[in-house]
């Protein structure tokens, strides 16, 4: 079979596979063994199905394409190889086609087998996590009216329904061959974060945060269809790549995708889209068709000469940048959507507070996948961004890296510290790729996601033994646990970009963290003014990255036990909850390395499926033509490049000494150079009180507004709507005293008189043949009587 | 007029068929036997019967008439045929009666009265 025809079937099953799973437990998961415990061994054998699957195809797609040598830009401007069609139409509404496609490349297939190896470890990790649930709990931390604690049914089987629901809409938003779906399943895996924030929803932070997540969301979704709708008139299609369709005359025709549109061969230099522009130039156009010249008033021939006349004028109005504000608007509005899934600053607010759902549903979705979706949708989406938008999206990362570092610096709950990091994390991916680093940002994204989904395991193993989430409480844990310790020793050292500068030596984080480095530093040198913030806010920001991580290790598992209840209480997790940290650990330290020998590796795959046209960055934006962004390649020039490597790497080595020296060796109390910095510390803990910020400028005033509505509405509405309805009683029930007495009274009586009379009139009813005859008879002759009396000739009528 | 001293004539007729008939009643209305019931209703068909075949005869007739003038036999038969239909029917109901009663008294089938 062609590659065309096997992978869309081999990822179309890997896909499917947890949607099985997920309608299985949903019908019958209570029911699998004690409290659901089969539904957990149904999850993970889907989810590891889809894994193995998932390599197949990867196996599939490299025979095919086989990588080369990082050649960077010199296949630039070819094609992409990507396998795009559809599975099934739903619909096809005049040009709107709603269809259930696909589009694999190779960034595809990596974000495949990352998110379900990821989700097989998780699965397997959740097991031990969550055996909590398999019996009746008792939950303190939600406390009834009365103070008791609620007691409720175990959920084990929910968890991992909950699990497969996710992971299959996650592939789905991976594997999604067009803009709608993509939403919808954008949609979908917000619901599942939804679900699994609450997923103790007893407790009333768990819900709020709940709420939190899902109504930020929606302030960023809300932008992301203003981009859609953006992109379908200026565009006609949702479709990623080129598509077939049939047209008026029954012809199978090919018809351009989006990004051949925004970037059409051979040299996919980016253009606004001739719908756009026209679009843009609807004035001039009703003016063309207004002044179209005609032979004796012949309407055809006046359409097809202006149309031409259109045609011609296209190029024009492209020159003279009509459109193109349309294109910025698109990017901003897709960008916006991936603002809120990735926590980017300003809608940063609902990650920290995540961390209320269980912890293999924070490494799972609010580490490794959900939030990099957004990530994801930007490089899915980059060859749509204009150096404008580029630029902002640069921007905000850049600002989302710098505030949650300095957050995670003075968070005290270990879950926190790592949100805030992922954070920052994810701000470092959108800076790198508003600076025109898409390797750098799709290759964090990948090494983030095998690290940080250990960092977060780690922590729950750690909260697990504890029963507690606060650092201060912890510490002296490394002898107890010493697997979580080590395995979360690399995790640090692996986000930190632990490596040797000048070699190939180093954790997974050093190599991608070099090149967004890498590509800020030659951002910079292409804009002098711009770039020297964002570069310095950057390597600040991994400094402090080093700092928070190994503070946070330093707090838990060094020094001596700070609480001596949780430490008597603390130990090791059982071996199905360390061989999947173990897994991970590997893969965090071996994530960015190529296969010995071989070319194989996340960042040739990655470059494979670079958007065609990208490589070289771009220039002259129309607003502001002073941006540059750099082709990625001049990035690893070797001066540029062992520049970054060595400035990233003394930042981070400066954070890790002063946590070292802070918490590591206590040679200073950290209470000090907390009082030291008073306001800078409340400043922090307060979280830059954006919080208190967005509750007075958004949350009070709709409580305010609503609190007004809801007086309205009971005070009129309600007033209006009761009164209203005793009338209609009252109505009622004249109707009913008037169909009383004047519709049955005579009604009744008749039938009375009629049932009397007919009692009289039985009693002639004897049964006795011989009356009937002889009434018969006499009834005969009284007859003839009475007609010899009156019958004569005038009454006959002769 | 004395009818005696008048020669046969329909008024002859006319007296027959009148005894005939109130025989019948008085047979109905004085008998307990169903099947003397039955008679007695015979006895009213038939005097009513011969009533038509006496207006019907054309020797009987006073003036002559237009058509066939067969109007009072064709009715007389009609009603023959008539009596035959309704004894096989009032004779299967006496067999039923007599099989739950026991009896042909009609005096005894007064279940149903008011």
């Amino acid at each position: 079979m062609e590659l065309s025809e096997t992978l869309p079937l081999l990822l179309g099953l890997a896909w499917l596979l947890p949607l099985a799973s997920f309608v299985l437990i949903v019908f019958f998961g209570p029911r699998m063994g004690r409290g659901g415990y089969y539904a957990a061994y149904l999850a993970t054998a889907a989810i590891m199905a889809s894994f193995a699957l998932s390599v197949v195809a990867l196996a599939g797609w490299l025979a095919a394409h086989p990588l080369t040598a990082a050649a960077h830009g010199a296949h630039a401007a070819a094609a992409s190889a990507a396998v795009s069609g559809d599975w099934y139409s739903l619909g096809e509404f005049g040009p709107l086609r709603i269809t259930i496609g696909y589009y694999i490349d190779s960034l595809t297939l990596a974000m495949f087998c990352m998110v379900t190896l990821v989700a097989s470890c998780i699965h397997v990790y959740s097991f031990g996590y969550m055996h909590g649930e398999l019996s009746d709990v008792i939950d303190t931390l939600a406390p009834l009216a009365n103070g008791q604690p609620v007691r409720r049914r175990g959920r084990f089987c929910r968890f991992f329904q909950y699990l497969s629901l996710f992971c299959f809409s996650m592939l789905g938003l991976v594997v999604a061959g067009n803009v709608a779906m993509v939403f919808v399943f954008w949609e979908l895996v917000g619901i599942c974060s939804y679900l699994l924030i609450g997923f103790w929803h007893e407790r009333k932070s768990a819900s709020n945060a709940a709420n939190k997540a899902f109504i930020v969301n929606r302030v960023g979704d809300f932008g992301m269809i203003i981009g859609l709708m953006v992109l379908w008139t200026g565009m006609g299609t949702f479709s990623f790549g080129d598509y077939q369709t049939v047209n008026a005359k029954g012809d199978t025709v090919t018809k351009p995708g989006i990004f051949s549109q925004v970037r059409p061969g051979p040299n996919h230099r980016l253009q606004v889209p001739n719908g756009m522009v026209k679009m843009a130039a609807r004035r001039e156009i009703e003016k063309i068709a207004a002044h179209a010249p005609t032979i004796n008033g012949d309407l055809p021939l006046r359409r097809a000469s202006a149309a031409m006349m259109t045609w011609a004028a296209v190029k024009k109005w492209r020159a003279q940048g009509y459109g193109y504000g349309l294109l910025v608007v698109a990017g901003l509005g897709i960008f916006c959507g991936c603002v809120g899934k990735s926590a980017q600053f300003p809608l940063h607010v609902w990650l920290p507070d995540a961390m209320e759902g269980p912890t293999p549903v924070s490494a799972l979705i609010h580490a490794a996948t959900m939030v990099a979706a957004g990530v994801y949708l930007v490089g899915r989406f980059y060859p749509v961004f204009t150096p404008e938008v580029l630029l902002v999206i640069a921007c905000v990362g850049c600002i989302t890296l710098f505030l949650a570092a300095t957050i995670a610096l003075t968070a005290t709950d270990i879950k926190r510290v790592l949100a805030y990091s992922t954070v920052s994390q994810l701000g470092f991916m959108m800076l790198a790729l508003g600076l025109g680093g898409w390797l750098a940002g799709m290759f964090h994204l990948l090494t983030h996601a095998f690290f940080k989904s250990l960092l977060f395991l780690c922590s729950g193993s750690v909260i697990h033994s504890c029963g507690t989430n606060e650092m201060p409480r912890m510490g002296g844990l490394r002898k107890k646990m010493p697997y979580t310790a080590t395995t979360m020793l690399i995790g640090c050292l692996a986000i930190a970009g632990a490596g040797l500068p000048g070699t190939v030596v180093g954790l997974s984080g050093f190599f991608s963290k070099d090149y967004i480095v890498a590509q800020d530093l030659s951002f910079w040198g292409a804009n002098p003014r711009l770039g020297g913030p964002l570069y310095c806010a950057a390597l600040i920001g991994a400094g402090m990255t080093a700092f928070y991580m190994f503070r946070l290790w330093y707090m838990t598992f060094a020094g001596q036990p700070r609480d001596e209840a949780v430490h008597h209480h603390a130990h090791e997790s059982p071996r199905g909850m360390t061989v999947p940290l173990m897994i991970l650990a590997l893969l965090a330290v071996v994530a960015a390395w190529n296969v010995p020998g071989t070319n194989f590796g996340i960042e040739p795959l990655l470059t494979q499926a670079q958007p065609a046209g990208t490589a070289e960055g771009l220039a002259h934006g129309r607003m502001w033509p002073n941006v540059t962004v750099p082709a990625e390649h001049l990035s690893h020039s070797p001066a540029i490049h062992a520049r970054a490597e060595w400035a990233a790497f003394g930042t981070a080595l400066l954070g890790f000494l002063l946590a070292t020296v802070l918490y590591g060796l206590r040679k200073w109390d950290p209470e000090d150079v907390r009082r030291t910095f008073a306001p800078l510390h409340r400043f922090l803990v307060h979280k830059w009180w954006f919080d208190e910020l967005y509750a007075l400028v958004f949350v009070r005033p709709v409580l305010r507004l609503s609190g007004w509505v809801a007086i309205l509405d009971k005070q009129g509405l309600d007033w209006l709507a009761d009164n209203s309805a005793r009338a209609v009683a009252a109505v009622a029930r004249l109707d009913d005293w008037i169909d009383r007495i004047f519709v049955d009274a005579p009604v009744n009586l008749t039938a009375r008189w009629t049932y009397a009379f007919a009692l009289r009139l039985r009693v002639l009813q004897t049964g006795n043949i011989r009356q009937y005859v002889l009434w018969l008879a006499a009834g005969a002759v009284a007859l003839f009587v009475l007609m010899s009396l009156y019958w004569n000739y005038a009454v006959a009528g002769i | 007029m004395n009818l005696l001293a008048q020669p046969v004539g329909l008024p002859h007729y006319l007296v027959v068929s009148a005894i005939l008939f109130v025989c019948g009643v008085v047979c109905m209305a004085t008998k307990r036997n169903m099947l003397g019931v039955l008679m007695g209703i015979e006895l009213v068909l038939n005097g009513a019967n011969l009533n038509f075949v006496a207006f019907g005869s054309p020797m009987l007739r006073a003036g002559p008439s237009d058509g066939l003038g067969l109007d009072g036999q064709l009715i007389a038969l009609f009603v023959i045929v008539l009596a035959a239909a309704e004894a096989a029917v009032a004779l299967a109901i006496a067999l039923n009666f007599y099989h739950t009663h026991a009896t042909v008294d009609v005096d005894r089938g007064e279940e149903l009265k008011g």
